[in-house]
This record gives C-alpha cells, structure tokens and sequence, in this order.
C-alpha cells in the first residue's frame, strides 16, 4: 500500500532564515522520487517536515489525502531511514526490525517470523541474532530498510542513506534499492546531492537549490531539457556560454557569442535582445570544421571517455568529452581544433539573475 | 624526565602512608590487650571479633545503616536522573542557576546539610500534622538524598552527553510514543550509569557521618555507634570491623578484577 | 503565618514559573519549531521529572537551607511560641560568636573566634598540603603509567576509603596514642624518653586530616590530568624546557578545574570536620565544627547552633568563590 504526497505552499523558516519558500508539488503513489540538491537547499529540511519532526511555517502537508498538520511522526504512515542509520547498538538485528512491531503490542513470535520475512526481503537471511556492532556498512543499510518497511508504511523517506559508502557498495546499493522498491511498491522519497544517484534510482527528480525548486521531471527530461541555469549546470558537466539573443525561430535561439553565433534550442520562450547563456554538453561537442576555433589545454583519458579542455573565444573555457570511436590523436596540448555541435543538442536559457 | 630512584621512593613512602595507619590498626586487631594496641605483639586472639557480633548496639547500627543505604540509594537515583534529564531540556537562561542549585549540596559542608534538615523538617512536620514522620530515619534518609542525589545526576550527566539522539527519532519513527521510547531507548543507554550511580550512593551514604550525626536524632547508625565508642571506650572489636571491611573490599575487588578480566580476554584475539 | 516563611516557601517556585513562562514567550517569538516541555517527555514522564525535581530542589536543598538562615536570626524559644507574641527578630546568636554574649560586645569571644580562624587556616594549609602529597602520583597515573598500572594503583589507592572516616581516624588515634606504634618506636629508637602526646597536641589530628581526604584530591586531578594530550608535553621537551618548567607551564594550567574542584572539596570536607577531631582531639582542641555541635547538643540553643552553621557556610562559600576567581574557573567545572 502506497500513499502520495501533496506539498501546498510549503515554507519552512528557522528565525530569520528561509530554508524552504513556498514550494508546492505532489509526489505520485508508488513513485521512487528523488529530491536532488547542494548542502543547505532545503531537501533534508522538506524531508523532515514529511516525516513530521519539523512543523511547517506556512502551507500543508498532505499524505494520501490527509492533512498531516499537528499529526506527530509517531502518527504518520511514514518511515524515515537517517543518515547515520541510527539503528539501536543495544538491541539485536531482529529487535531492532521489530521494534515498530512491539510499539504496536505485536506477540513476540509473530516478531521475529516477520523479521526474519523481512531479513529475506532484503537478502540477508539468518542474521537475526547478530549485534549490530558486528555489521557491515551494507549490512547495516539493509537493516535499516527492514526495520522501516516492518512497519509497513505508505511511504518510505530516505535521507541521504547512500553517502557513507564506499563507491562499489554505493553502486551496489543503487540497484538494490531500486528492486526492493519495486517488489514492495511503496513511495519512495530520497534525497541526495549526487546526481548519479537520483538519475539512476528514480522515477522523478525535483532540483532544488536555496529553498527553491527548480524544476521537477523524469531522468532525460531533466538531463537533456534543463529549465534553468542552475539545473543546467548541477545534473552533469556542461558547458555554458553567455551571450544576446538575436535571432528566435521555430523554436530554436540563435545568440550573439565571444565564440560568434551559436544556435541552440529556445528553453524558456525567449526574446531577441535578452541575455541568455548557450548549455551544451561535453559529449555533444565534437571536432567540426563548421565549429569556432579553439586551443586545446590538456587532454584527460579516463576509459570511456576522453575529456579535452579547450580555451575558445576570449579565454572561456571548455570541456569536450570524446568517445573511442572519435579520434584524438590530433589533440595535443597546444593544436588549434574546430569545435561543433547540433543545434538539437543545446539549450538557451535566461541568464541567472544576479 | 624523573629519576627512577625518587619515583620509587615517592610512591614508597606514599602507599606506606595510605597503608600504615591500617596496618598498625589491623595488627591491634589480633593483639590481645584490651586497648588497641599493635605493639609490642603480646598474644593472638579471634576474641575480638567474636565480640563484634555480640554488639548489639553495633549490629542494630549496622542494619540502620543498610536498610538507609538502599532507601537513599534508590531515592537519590531516581532525583538524580530526573535532574539529569531536565538539566539536558531546561532553558537556557535558566541553567546557570539550576545548576547552581542541584549541585549546591556537593559543595556545602555535611553538618550544614544535617541541620538545615532537621530544622526544616521540624517545623513543618508540626505545621502539616505529620509529626509521627519526624523520626531520625526519616531525616537521615532525606538529608543523605540530598547531596547524594548530585552526585547521581553528575554520572547520569556524564553518560548521557554520549547520548544519540537520532535513536529516539527513529523509535518515534517507528510509531513509538514517548513513554515507550523513554523505557525502550533512553533507559537501556543509561542502565550502565545507574548501574553505577546506585552503588555510588550506598556507599556514600553507608559510609556517611557528618549529615547523619544530625539527622538522625535519637536513633543509631553503624557510623554514629563507632563515633560514641570512641567517645566513651575504645576496644579492638572496632579494629576487628575494620579488619572485616577492608577483607570484604579486597575479596571483592579482587573478584571484579577476575570478572573483568575475564570478559577482557577474547577480544584480543 | 509569618511573612518571612510565606517568602521563603513561595519566592522559589515563583522563580522557577517566571523561567518558565519566559521561555514559552521565547519559543513562541522566534517561531521555533521545537517541542514543549509535555509534548517532548510525554505525560507520564513530565510528571515524573517535574515531581522529582521539584522535590529534591525545594523541599530537600533550597527550603532547608532558606529556613535555616532565617532560623539563625530567632532567639531560643520553646517550639509552641515559635512566630507567637515572644517572637522576634534579633542578631543575638551573630553578636555570640562574635563577643561570647548576646549583648555585651566589649570583649570578643576569643574561644570560639579562635577556634574559627584555626579551623579555616589550618584547613587552607592541609589543603595545600594534600595536593603537593598527591599531584606526583596523580601525574604519574594519568601521563607515565600503563593502563595497567593504573588500574592496579587505582585500586590500591581506593582500598583504604573502603573504610569509613570514623575507622581511618581510629586508626590514627592507634598509631598516634601514648601506647602506639609511633610512640613505641621513637622510644626504641633511643630518640625520646617519655611518650609524646601527639593527640593532646593536635599533630594526630593534623596527620589525619591529611590523610583523610587524599582520595577526594586525586580523582579530579587525576582526570585533569588524564585528559592533558601527551603530545603538549613531548613538544614542551622538544623545544628544551627543564621538567620543572613543563609542569608549571604546560601541565598546571591545565589542570586548573581539577584542581580546583580537589582544593574545593578537600577544605569544604576539612573546615567541616567532625569525625576527626571527635575522635583524634585532645581536650585542648580547637575545631569550628564539634563547636558548632555543641551548640545544638550541649547547649541546646539550635537557632545559635544554626548561626554558627552559617558562618561556616560562609567560610566555605568564600572559598569556593576565592578559587573560581584565582583559577578563573566555573562552578561547572569546579562540579566533578
């Protein structure tokens, strides 16, 4: 049983500061949903509001219909998976699943059989009667997982549970989650500030920054179709490049650059004069003969990819990231190369304001 | 940095100035003269020991001074936590004088303590109609709590600044109440503590004189039945006491030490 | 009733609403987002606490020790004219300790005087002295010695305190007595003729004050100590300070709240001292404190007895502040 959430207008004030401002968005039952964000852009202040420890400022939190104000976290059908886990060092890996259970008045037999279900569910049978003392990190996160879906909740928040892995246990974990959320349907709501993470895992992302979202939609939508310059910049590398629209049509910007005129697509219903900066990904440029002019910097080769730092126009800084089947025998640091890309590849953004 | 030698000497002639006195008074305890006497050595007796346990006044005493024990040794626990927990919430302008206030009797000297209780108490036993609770029990075990409360709420304090509190919000998470998470969480992390306070306090208040000297009115302790002894004859029955407690510590200093170390063992491996 | 209790009884309770309602105000004004009192401990345990604090700090430790003081300012009167018609204000019992009558102030009360001024300065003095005795072990445990070691020696050292002040003051009175091991041995040492009277002379008691409060010293010290880096110490000799230097400059200040919180406990423990002198006093011994006995169970005079327990709380009281300004410490630090 899975429940969605509808923020209305929500704010969130500590004194004089602001750290949520007015934000409004609903989050579909059964949806895995990730709020992505820099250190101090509100996500774990809205995380803590769901769950019910921090009461709003102004606005509402609804959980499937319900409105949860005045509702304590011990009430709300949610469950909140903390940071630094918080599993309880005195009690056993079974006591600690169960515990919501005996809050409930569940029979102590009944306990342990659902722990153990739920030590299955999260593939580590058997552990039952370990210390959590003697866990590994991932074992650890599973533990947690289990403790909070013994309850049963509608939804299931996920502060950050990733950052204090290593990086092959975090790319373990990514998948996990994703399969154990699927097989137990209910809503997830992860906040993160790795990108990776919330593309990989989710089924939306909302990018927030100062408070404020930014913009909310699927992995490529957010990837390819960036609303705003900060989004542009925070999900991947990419490249931007200020300039003046001087040219609008079918929906596409032609702007006025250091680097000549560049075309891209219009990504937030433009005018002609404004100022507005051109965002093109390193793996959209190419060496082209059409393209501007640039110097290449240095050249990084990192498997996959190799990433060119190139100087263009009055000194502005590039990044090109080139897959195998370009060659790049020619890059040397030093060599001039003519630099491409497909209109349908960039998006021309108003600039952000100061 | 410090020659070996005077390090040696030091600790020498400090232990044998801790040790001494209780040597000296263990020895009159088996010597037979019929005042305390370690020398010269004139014949070894048991006599005086088995005259400890025909003490009645004594052994009345010492059951006063058990059942107080545990009577303060609860009590204190109890106003000792409830402190601790609240010195943790209070606001924050009010602290300094809280504090002030709870740890007050630790530095107060204990005959003040004892008189301010029995003044206090006097008069409002006689004002509330409950004269039949002013007895030298009552007093004593009010007047020991006290201080002896302070000192449990410092350990409790101690313990809890290594307290999690992210514990908690996840019991409530998990649907506790606060009740719940109170004896399910908080409790468990403090038992270590009041494991330790309660032994703290029986022995503070066992041990007690000043206060309890006051206090206790007509009625006895072991402590106040020593000190009128030695105020009216001294015998070596009251070195044998002291012989017994010393071996009783020392037995169990030693078994905490096997114990302990025992559970020391596998870990290093 | 008389005003004076009235104020006694409900100026602190008082005090402690007005807190309260200042911090509801504060909550609200900032708009803060943390719980109340009730909402955070649940009802049960809000009872709890509040019932438990509240008794232990009013009717155990604010009350007693308010009611004491205004106790002191009454003359002796049986129990039944207490605040009747006979009542009244007086600095009688004061004017006592001060001049050895309740009136006549041409002559001090030199007995008691005395006695008062020797039980503080001689308590200052042991007080100094019990720490020189214990900082060199307290240093040794907490910087030189192994883990093990220090266990051991802890143990050692916690053996003796086992033995409650009664018993270690009787010991001294054996070792110190006319028939005792001390006398026996400078005799048979050829040293002295006749046995000294360390007990009438007061050195027993002095010896015995001593030793009584060693432990109190060196648990703080020892956890002053303890928490010292010892890097500091290794960079000090690094940069070629003598050991003598290390200790004053390094080591010392940092152990200033242990210090102070042994110095503290050690003199309040001594100026108050009953069970020594009882039991290592010679009939010419001067100690504050068995006066103060006497007070309420020889003379029978309990609002004298509790003035002179006042005047000793202020001895106390001026000490610890003399300490927290020498030391530039807080009381919370001075606290264990």
């Amino acid at each position: 049983m899975s429940a969605d959430i509808d923020l209305i207008n929500l704010t969130i004030r500590f004194g004089d500061f602001v750290a949520v401002r007015d934000v409004s968005f609903k989050i579909a039952g059964g949806e895995f949903f990730s709020i992505l964000g820099p250190s101090g852009c509100g996500k774990t202040t809205i995380l803590r509001t769901i769950s019910g420890f921090l009461p709003p400022t102004s606005g509402a939190v609804r959980i499937g219909g319900r409105d949860m104000a005045g509702v304590g976290p011990n009430k709300r059908p949610t469950a909140l998976i903390f940071q630094n886990l918080a599993l309880f060092p005195l009690m056993s890996v079974a006591d600690n699943i169960a515990y919501g259970l005996r809050v409930r008045g569940v029979g102590a037999r009944e306990r342990r059989a659902k722990a153990d279900d739920l030590l299955k569910l999260v593939a580590l049978p058997g552990i039952g009667d370990k210390k959590v003392a003697e866990l590994s990190g991932g074992q650890k996160q599973r533990v947690a997982i289990a403790r909070a879906l013994a309850v049963e909740p509608q939804v299931l928040l996920l502060d950050e549970p990733l950052s204090a892995l290593d990086l092959r246990l975090r790319q373990l974990m990514r998948a996990e989650l994703r399969a154990i959320q699927k097989r137990v349907g209910v809503t997830f709501v992860y906040i993160t500030h790795d990108q990776g993470e919330a593309l990989t895992m989710s089924d939306r992302v909302a990018v927030m920054n100062h408070g404020v979202v930014e913009q909310i939609g699927d992995g490529p939508t957010i990837y390819d179709r960036p609303a705003t310059p900060f989004v542009a910049a925070f999900v991947g590398e990419n490249n931007g490049v200020a300039g003046r629209v001087t040219r609008i049509a079918d929906g596409f910007a032609d702007i006025e650059t250091p680097m000549g005129l560049l075309k891209g697509r219009d990504g937030a219903g433009l005018a002609v004069g404004e100022a507005a900066t051109l965002f093109v990904r390193p793996e959209r440029l190419r060496p082209a003969p059409e393209g501007f002019a640039a110097r290449v910097e240095s050249t990084a080769f990192e498997g996959h990819l190799t990433h060119v730092s190139l100087i263009a126009g009055d000194g502005h800084a590039l990044t090109m990231s080139l897959g195998r089947d370009v060659s790049a025998q020619d890059l040397t640091p030093g060599a001039t190369v003519n630099v491409g890309f497909s209109a349908d590849d960039a998006v021309v953004l108003r600039q952000a304001a100061p | 940095m410090i020659p070996r030698a005077l390090l040696g000497f030091y600790l020498l002639a400090f232990f044998t100035f801790l040790f001494g006195p209780l040597l000296v008074m263990g020895v009159s305890a088996f010597n037979t003269p019929s005042y305390p006497q370690a020398w010269p050595l004139e014949g070894f007796t048991l006599d005086w020991f088995a005259r400890l346990f025909e003490d009645d006044s004594l052994m009345y005493g010492l059951r006063n001074s058990l059942l107080i024990g545990v009577l303060v040794s609860a009590l204190s626990v109890l106003f000792g936590l409830a402190g601790a927990l609240v010195m943790t919430q209070v606001y924050a302008r009010a602290r300094g004088l809280y504090y002030l206030v709870v740890v007050a009797p630790v530095l107060t000297p204990g005959v003040i303590i004892g008189i301010s209780t029995v003044i206090f108490w006097k008069d409002v036993t006689a004002w509330t109609g409950l004269k039949p609770l002013f007895t030298g029990f009552f007093l004593t075990v009010l007047g020991q709590s006290s201080f002896i409360a302070s000192y449990c709420m410092l350990i409790f304090l101690s313990r809890l600044q290594r307290y999690d509190r992210t514990q908690e919000e996840a019991a409530l998470d998990l649907g506790a109440s606060r009740t719940q998470v109170f004896f399910d969480i908080l409790l468990p992390f403090l038992r270590p503590a009041a494991f330790s306070a309660a032994v703290i306090a029986f022995l503070s208040s066992f041990e007690n004189y000043n206060t309890t000297t006051f206090a206790i009115l007509a009625d006895k302790t072991l402590t106040t039945v020593l000190a009128g002894r030695v105020r009216q004859g001294m015998t070596p029955a009251i070195s044998a006491l002291a012989v017994l407690i010393v071996a009783i510590t020392i037995v169990a200093a030693g078994a905490y030490e096997i114990a302990n170390a025992r559970r020391r063992q596998p870990r290093v491996e | 009733m008389n005003h004076t209790i009235d104020f006694i009884l409900l100026g602190p309770p008082a005090i402690a609403l007005v807190f309260w309602l200042a911090s509801m105000i504060e909550r609200r004004r900032s708009g803060s987002a943390e719980a109340g009192f009730f909402a955070r401990n649940g009802g049960a345990i809000s009872a709890f606490l509040l019932i438990a604090v509240g008794f232990w700090a009013l009717a155990l430790i604010v009350w007693p020790q308010l009611y004491m003081v205004e106790y002191s300012f009454h003359p002796k009167l049986p129990p039944s004219a207490r605040f009747g018609p006979k009542d009244y204000y007086t600095l009688a019992n004061y004017r006592y300790f001060l001049f050895g009558s309740p009136d006549d102030t041409s002559h001090w009360n030199d007995t008691h005087l005395h006695a008062f001024w020797t039980t503080i300065g001689v308590s200052v003095i042991i007080t100094i002295l019990n720490f020189a005795v214990c900082y060199p072990l307290a240093y040794f445990m907490a910087q030189v010695a192994r883990p093990g070691t220090v266990r051991r020696l802890m143990l050692l050292l916690i053996i003796p305190y086992w033995l409650n002040e009664i018993l270690r003051a009787f010991a001294f009175r054996v070792l110190f007595g006319t028939g005792g091991v001390l006398n026996a041995a400078l005799i048979g040492a050829g040293l002295i003729h006749e046995p000294i009277d360390f007990i009438g002379d007061d050195v027993a008691l002095y010896a015995g004050l001593t030793y009584a409060y060693v432990l109190i010293m060196m648990f703080p010290l020892y956890n002053a100590l303890e928490s010292l880096d010892r890097n500091q110490i290794e960079a000090a000799r690094d940069l070629g300070a003598p050991w003598w230097r290390i200790h004053l400059d390094v080591v010392l200040p940092h152990a200033k709240p242990g210090i102070a919180s042994g110095a503290t406990l050690v003199f309040m423990l001594c100026a108050g001292a009953l069970a020594a002198p009882l039991v290592l006093g010679g009939p010419k011994t001067l100690w504050f404190t068995p006066i103060v006995y006497d007070r309420f169970f020889q003379a029978f005079n309990w609002p004298q007895g509790a003035a002179y327990a006042l005047v000793l709380l202020a001895a106390c009281m001026a000490f610890v502040t003399l300490i927290m300004r020498l030391f530039k410490v807080s009381l919370s630090e001075i606290a264990r």
